[in-house]
């Protein structure tokens, strides 16, 4: 499967997969009495999250247009039937192009002069290579939304599969879980990470993996810490006196009163995973498209004279913007999910 | 160790639950907690046996002994006749229906993210009890009213109800699968005294109404004067005396229910500062005293009791582990005037 | 709300610590709720005071707010409370902090979390009495061990350097008493000071504590639920029930001969008193939370003898003798006065 296809059914999945559990959360008054809390409480940071949301599954949305016949091997064909986004569409293709740089909104190109094909259209500017750089930072949405959310998804059921048995069965379980958390956790992830990608491949869904991989033994300690002090609250003693089997305690008492925890990790996780691809991309092992590529390919042009500023601020400012977005909701999160409020607001 | 006539549902023999400590990189076994050391009680069918003591002297653990919610190390648990310990796991489990418990935090006790109908039915459904859910709710709609509470309750969350109501709802809880024998570990010492008075109420009328049996575990002796028809009193993992109840209360034999009945302050104006007061602390049970464990603080002690253990002697219908109630000997030294 | 019991006495030189028509809220749902609303207490010169109800009335509210020390969101709406000729409520922070520890010092429940776990117990006991002393470090650990041997640690010398967890419980507490003492208060607020201990270091720690009093003349207030040790320590007691004092009197007034149905009613619930056999007496119902307190006597619907006037009035007080007070209608009419000031619903 080409890796974009792959990548565009992973964000699709992903997307409904939340709109899925947003719908079954409503059934319970404790989500939805925080659901409404937290739209009381940050309200434009979720109207700037839901942007980028829209974004992501914008570009994500390929479809092949113009004529389906047309069999006929060959390089020029391969460019047509190349399925193009949403996004994608909102431009014009590969006419869009510039030679090179051009500032934003400008007639003439930065170096030389001569005037541009498409002047003042580059709302933006365009980079090295003449790429119109709102264009480059739209896309990059998705790869963000890629990165944060599939990485997250691999990590947390890892991370509570792990941290759970180890901390509710003890012993010998827990002292095996916990040497190999030990190990993972003392390797250097930055090494262990680049060689996974090596192994895996270059793909975004195969760096995910790779992230996830890497990634999942801060939160699996967490999760085991706190089940180690749940399994030791009355009502899991008074659910195994009352002849629950482990499987039961385990899914019915301790992972629900985790969830809280899990909420917290994931957003505070996804921002984590963004920027740690940002730092695979100044390696060059990150994605292609992503903010991150963007930032290192705009790097050199800080020392030029007179600067080209665009494309680095334009890359680091969508960044900066989910980032900083994930956190002020994250930290929101936690306040509205602490056990204490939520039993004090009832 | 006498009963009260009428067959007995629980007998202890020398029950051991030691805790081993850990120490080192390697975490090697230095040493034992030994919060349970040689304990032996009976409940009689029907009827209530308190267990008294301060904290840390095990009585908890006993609790959780009985029920392997903690693994005893050693003795002998028989319900029924049956020895409870020598069971394995799968074994065990119609038991549970049969012997329950109610914890002394009712907030901690309840799954906070959990309805109370679900609280309620929690041991149903982990014995298939009821053929579908419509039952197991009429079911749990017929407890809640046997506890005195509204059935409307049961949509509730555990925060929404006050303290007395939780306890009930515990109450209710662990009379669903049908017990026999019903342990109770500080039920009631966490509620206000106006609450405890309903609960208390309620777990009498419950023992005449069903039938059931009730393993008392407690500090507060005035609860025991009221609930018990015996008492087992606990010192550093150890059954120190055990009588019927108003024998207790009126002819104490150990040196320690002494203090603890004379510790307790008394609601009388006209009884004020009768008390005599043990010195000193509670020893740990890591390193219990070598001899009879009391001596440390006992007001009567002297040379024997620091080396030699005292067994449980016979005393009327019930022991006291003290060489002072030996009924063969008398001690070389002169016995010093009772306090 | 209740009207003063007498006329605000000029600054009695025998009343150490006298507190006004107190009233302290904390923000509910809609509006803000009075926890603590409208209590009077006066503390006479080593006189212990026992201030009695169960868990929500406002009692230990009623001691932090006495030293200014009511967590936020709370704050103290009204009153006054006098120490000596001041009113602490208008002092400046930085004279309050003088009055905290040297003049009023307080002892809480849990001694398990009241000591910082990190600092030696001689230490903390140090820094409480060179904040109110000048004296050198030397000096402050000599008094130090005083302090440890009057509260009656034994081995005092090794305990001054023992960290709180190799302290056990009763230890604990007495290191906070001591703590407590180091600058002479004239009042001692005891809020829960035995609860959390067994009943035999209890024992230990009520003698300690009159012991101390005997000594130092201290004034105490004591906090608690217990109605035996309040038997042991106090000399008069105050109960109280949902932010409101119900009835105050001696030691004998109020054990032996109580008037308000609530006090009764405590004192039958205990299991002590009663029979074998016997139902322990009830009191039905549950006590409302702040905010949903019913108009009129908020005793009123689990009052076996409440009837008509008690769902529209709040009882004012009615003088039962010198030193006993009830807020009730039925007691009211008992004495055939109608009650003092009655607030309509």
């Amino acid at each position: 499967m080409e890796p974009y296809l792959l990548s565009n059914a992973v964000v699709v999945v992903l997307v409904g997969g939340l709109a899925a559990a947003l719908a079954s959360a409503r059934r319970s008054r404790v989500w939805r009495d925080a659901g409404r809390e937290l739209v009381r409480r940050r309200p434009i940071v979720l109207a700037v999250l839901l942007a980028y949301v829209a974004i992501g599954l914008l570009d994500s949305l390929a479809w092949v247009s113009g004529s389906s016949a047309g069999t006929t091997q060959g390089a020029d064909t391969v460019s047509i039937h190349k399925p193009r986004s949403a996004i994608d569409r909102l431009f014009p293709d590969e006419r869009y192009r510039e030679k090179s740089y051009s500032a934003p909104l400008a007639d003439r190109e930065f170096l030389g002069g001569a005037p541009l094909r498409h002047p003042g259209r580059h709302l933006l500017g365009t980079d090295l290579l003449g790429r119109d750089v709102l264009y480059q930072t739209l896309k990059g949405a998705r790869v963000a939304l890629l990165v944060g959310g599939f990485t997250t998804l691999i990590v947390i059921p890892l991370a509570l599969l792990f941290g759970v048995v180890a901390g509710y069965f003890g012993g010998r379980v827990d002292d095996v879980i916990f040497f190999l958390i030990s190990t993972l956790a003392s390797m250097p992830s930055l090494l262990l990470l680049i060689a996974l990608i090596m192994v895996l491949g270059r793909g975004p869904v195969q760096v995910c993996v790779a992230l996830g991989i890497t990634g999942w033994v801060g939160f699996a300690r967490v999760v085991r810490g706190e089940t180690l002090k749940l399994r030791e609250l009355d009502y899991v003693h008074a659910a195994r006196a009352l002849g629950a089997s482990d499987a039961r305690i385990v899914l019915r008492h301790i992972v629900p009163n985790l969830m809280h925890l899990v909420v917290i990790t994931f957003v505070l996780t996804f921002s984590g995973f963004v920027l740690a691809e940002a730092v695979l991309s100044w390696l060059g092992i990150g994605i292609d498209g992503s903010w991150g590529r963007m930032i290192d390919q705009a790097r050199d042009e800080l020392s030029r004279d007179p600067i080209i500023w665009w494309n680095l601020v334009s890359a680091s400012v969508a960044l900066f913007g989910l980032i900083l977005a994930v956190n002020l909701l994250g930290d929101a999160v936690r306040d509205i999910l602490d056990p204490r409020t939520l039993r004090e607001r009832a | 160790m006498s009963e009260n006539g009428g067959d007995v549902l629980l007998r202890v023999e020398g029950l051991r639950t030691w805790f081993p400590i850990r120490a080192g990189v390697l975490q090697r076994t230095v040493g034992h907690v030994r919060a349970v050391d040689g304990v032996d009680l009976s409940v009689p069918r029907g009827r209530t046996l308190a267990l008294v003591g301060e904290s840390g002297c095990g009585k908890t653990t006993v609790g959780r002994s009985i029920l392997r919610l903690v693994e005893p190390t050693g003795g002998r648990v028989c319900f029924e006749g049956v020895d409870l310990l020598t069971l394995p796991k799968p074994a065990l489990r119609p038991y549970r229906r049969a012997i329950q418990i109610v914890f002394q935090d009712p907030l901690g006790s309840l799954d906070p993210r959990m309805r109370i109908r679900d609280v309620v039915a929690e041991g149903m459904n982990a014995f298939r009890i009821g053929a579908n859910e419509r039952e197991r709710t009429d079911r749990v709609a017929e407890l809640l009213r046997h506890v005195r509470l509204d059935p409307s309750q049961m949509t509730r969350y555990p925060h929404e109800l006050s303290g007395g109501q939780r306890q009930r709802v515990c109450i209710a809880r662990a009379l669903a699968l049908g017990p026999k024998l019903l342990i109770c570990d500080e039920a009631v010492s966490a509620l206000d005294v106006s609450i405890q008075a309903q609960i208390l109420n309620l777990l009498r009328d419950l023992q005449v109404e069903l039938g059931l049996s009730y393993l008392f575990i407690t500090h507060d002796l005035g609860v025991v004067r009221y609930l018990a028809d015996r008492v087992a009193v606990m010192y550093l993992g150890q059954i120190v005396e055990d009588a019927a109840t108003e024998t207790l209360f009126a002819d104490p034999q150990h040196p320690y229910t002494q203090a603890l009945l004379s510790a307790v302050p008394s609601v009388d104006p006209g009884r004020r500062g009768m008390a005599v007061h043990l010195r000193g602390d509670v020893p740990s049970p890591a390193t219990p005293p070598t001899g009879c464990r009391f001596h440390t603080r006992c007001p009567v002690v002297f040379e024997r009791c620091r080396t030699e253990t005292p067994p449980l002697y016979p005393v009327q219908e019930g022991g006291s582990r003290c060489f002072l109630s030996d009924p063969a000997a008398r001690p070389s030294a002169e016995p010093p005037a009772r306090a | 709300m209740s009207t003063p019991v007498a006329p605000a006495p000029r600054h009695d030189p025998e009343t150490v610590l006298d507190v006004r028509g107190l009233v302290t809220s904390f923000p509910g749902p809609n509006h803000r709720l009075a926890v603590v609303d409208g209590v009077d207490l006066t503390l006479a010169r080593g006189e212990t005071l026992a201030l009695v109800g169960e868990s929500g009335c406002g009692k230990s509210l009623t001691a932090l707010s006495i030293l200014r020390l009511v967590p936020k969101p709370g704050r103290i709406d009204r009153g006054t409370v006098r120490l000596g000729a001041r009113d602490l409520r208008a002092l400046p922070v930085t004279e309050l902090r003088r009055v905290r520890g040297h003049e009023i010092s307080m002892i809480f429940q849990e001694p398990m979390t009241s000591l910082n776990p990190v600092v030696t117990a001689g230490k903390q006991v140090v820094e409480a009495i060179r904040l109110h002393e000048r004296v050198s470090s030397t000096q402050a650990r000599r008094r130090a061990l005083t302090l440890f041997e009057q509260v009656g640690i034994p081995d005092p010398a090794s305990r001054l350097n023992a960290y709180p967890h190799q302290l056990s419980g009763g230890m604990k507490q007495r290191v906070m008493i001591a703590m407590a003492l180091a600058a002479r208060p004239s009042v001692l607020i005891a809020d829960e000071p035995t609860t959390a201990l067994d009943v035999t270091i209890q024992g230990q720690i009520l003698d300690l504590l009159r012991e101390l009093r005997d000594q130092l003349g201290t004034a105490i207030l004591l906090i608690t639920h217990d109605l035996g040790i309040v038997n042991e320590l106090a000399d008069r007691i105050a109960v109280m029930y949902a932010g409101h004092l119900v009835e105050v009197g001696t030691r004998r007034d109020i054990l032996a001969a109580p008037r308000h149905p609530y006090t009764q009613g405590l004192l039958r619930s205990i299991p002590a008193r009663a029979q074998r056999g016997e139902r322990l007496a009830e009191i039905a119902g549950v006590v409302p939370p702040p905010g949903q307190w019913p108009t009129g006597c908020r005793f009123a619907p689990r009052c076996t003898r409440a009837f008509e006037p008690c769902t529209r009035l709040d009882p004012g007080p009615t003088r039962l003798s010198a030193n006993h007070t009830a807020w009730c209608h039925a007691v009211a009419q008992e004495e055939g006065s109608s009650p003092v000031g009655g607030v309509p619903a």
